[in-house]
């Protein structure tokens, strides 16, 4: 079982079993409703979910003056998925979005095979593994793909679905 | 058994690979892979239209699969055997042709939260169509209906009742001939889903009363591509094809048209002619050994399954304990199916994780998604007993964080 372990690293079942920013960001002061908004701060919900496996994810985003305040999260799913999410949410969180979106592109890279460091977030590193399991790539990178459409989008609610 | 089937004899991640996602797609026997390989070594041509010798022969291979299909199914006549892609463009077929054209507001299509997605959606985007109501079969907590049920809830407004005689998750196994007797009563046609029955059991459309009854060949042993839809014949009679083009016409103005006779009118195109060959072949293979002792072996391995993975603390398993078809669907205390699939597939271990294309049956039960290990004839017991073994594994390495 060595390829399962390099899967599900500690640092994974830990993610899964003890997630970080698991909720959904408090009402009041912080934000304004979508509608609301001309500029910062602006608060994003998206809602992505994978059709073959039904893993799903509502990742809700805090951004002011360009920066990821805060992050938060929901769902269901494997450990992959699940694990993948709360490292996100750790790492993206108090970063510009230009970093933020950096970060999704590294972790594309990883699932690709390739070398790809995230300093004070090595978690993250532990699901190199991934690339090995080709079938739960799509697992890993539901939550950056989540991130990605949340910071594009900037503001606004947006509903889709995983291909 | 497994000597027939040369996919079987492979290694996965190191072990002998132990194939449990039958009611996903079976395995292909040699006299099967064998037969599409000469039909195209030295028959193929088009079907229904070559003077040709190659075109003769190709439509002989054609048609005498589908005398085998409806001596199969021990349908009244070859005219009542359409061939399609499989189940759900079969289903797809009753619901676009028969409903469609037949249904009006007022009238009531009853089906079953059991069923996959293909005998779901096409009954309700037909409901949409018409103005008829989609009605549901409650299911009891095994996942079984009651015939006191389903005379309830089918009314003299009823004119489809649609229900698989499977569960591809449950493993329920639907009593077919008393629902007929139901929904005849009341003046509605009866679709059966024959996706998960076909390879495992005997089927008598006739014996059965079914109106109309789907199947797919590659379930069956048969390559993928080719399916069936049996209806009875005065009931095709009725239908409008819903697919225009070559092979389906008799004659062709510039402003109207005429179709053949049955079955053909509805197979508009080059038809899987390969694929029908395939099947025809399974059919011949499956028949050798015999469905009903097809049907033995697997509720013999169901029960031994059962009765090794209900020894694992923690396990959970869904639909019937007793009288039920030859899969289990399951979940291994709080580890996801997913994971479960994949640690069992670095044993070497092939099961399905996810919905299964049963949503609503996913909800019903309370579960975002399961794992299911299915049988089949070439399934043994040491197979079980590598399942069973393998999920012990996987809970020590989850449990022990």
């Amino acid at each position: 079982m060595s390829n399962l372990d390099d899967l599900y690293r500690r640092v994974i079942m830990d993610h899964y079993k003890n997630p970080r920013n698991k909720g959904t960001l408090a009402d009041g002061s912080a934000g304004r409703l979508p509608e609301q908004s001309t500029e910062s701060p602006t608060r994003v919900t998206v809602n992505l979910n994978n059709p073959t496996c039904g893993d799903r994810i509502s990742l809700q985003l805090q951004i002011e003056d360009g920066i990821v305040k805060d992050a938060k999260w929901g769902g269901e799913g494997c450990s992959i998925s699940m694990s993948s999410a709360s490292m996100m949410s750790d790492a993206v969180k108090g970063k510009p979005t230009a970093e933020a979106l950096e970060l999704a592109d590294k972790f594309s890279s990883l699932m690709q095979g390739k070398e790809a460091e995230f300093d004070e977030y090595e978690d993250i590193e532990a699901l190199s593994g991934v690339n090995k399991f080709p079938a739960r790539i799509k697992c890993a990178t539901l939550a950056w793909n989540a991130l990605r459409k949340g910071v594009e989008q900037g503001h606004g609610q947006h509903e889709g679905i995983e291909q | 058994m497994k000597a027939e089937f040369p996919i079987l004899h492979q290694e996965i991640n190191g072990h002998p690979l132990v194939y449990l996602d039958n009611a996903a797609t079976t395995q292909k026997p040699r006299s099967v892979l064998e037969a599409v390989r000469k039909y195209y070594e030295w028959d193929n041509a088009n079907v229904h239209r070559g003077v040709h010798t190659l075109g003769s022969r190709a439509t002989d291979a054609y048609e005498g699969a589908r005398e085998k299909v409806a001596r199969f199914l021990n349908a009244a006549s070859t005219r009542e055997i359409v061939f399609t892609r499989g189940t759900t463009a079969a289903l797809n077929l009753a619901a676009s042709g028969y409903a469609r054209q037949t249904l009006r507001e007022g009238d009531e299509i009853v089906i079953t939260p059991m069923e996959h997605h293909s005998n779901l959606i096409p009954w309700q985007q037909a409901a949409k169509a018409t103005g008829a109501t989609l009605k549901y079969i409650p299911l009891q907590p095994d996942g079984t209906v009651t015939l006191a049920d389903v005379e309830s809830t089918v009314t003299p407004n009823t004119k489809i009742v649609a229900i698989t005689c499977v569960s591809n998750v449950l493993g329920t196994v639907n009593p077919i001939a008393e629902i007929a007797k139901i929904a005849h009563r009341q003046g509605a046609v009866i679709v059966v889903d024959g996706a998960q029955s076909t390879p495992h059991m005997k089927v008598d459309v006739r014996a059965l009363d079914i109106d109309f009854y789907a199947l797919s060949g590659h379930k069956m042993c048969a390559p993928t591509g080719i399916g069936v839809l049996y209806g009875k014949a005065q009931l095709l009679e009725r239908m409008e094809p819903i697919e225009f083009g070559g092979e389906m016409i008799d004659f062709v103005e510039l402003y109207d048209s005429t179709w053949k006779e049955l079955p053909w009118k509805f197979e508009g195109g080059t038809p899987i002619i390969a694929g029908a060959v395939g099947l025809g072949a399974a059919i011949d293979f499956l028949e050798q050994i015999g469905l009903p002792t097809i049907e033995a072996h697997e509720r013999k391995l169901v029960r031994y399954g059962m009765e090794r993975l209900s020894a694992i603390d923690g396990l959970t398993m869904y639909g019937p304990r007793e009288d039920r078809a030859g899969l289990i669907t399951f979940n291994l205390g709080d580890v996801h199916p997913h994971d479960v699939a994949t640690v069992l597939d670095t044993e070497g271990i092939a099961v399905r994780a996810g919905h299964h294309c049963c949503q609503p049956l996913m909800k019903w039960l309370q579960v975002s998604a399961t794992a299911r290990a299915s049988f089949y004839l070439y399934n043994t017991e040491q197979d079980v007993d590598r399942l069973a073994e393998a999920l012990v594994k996987t809970k020590e390495f989850f449990g022990d964080e």
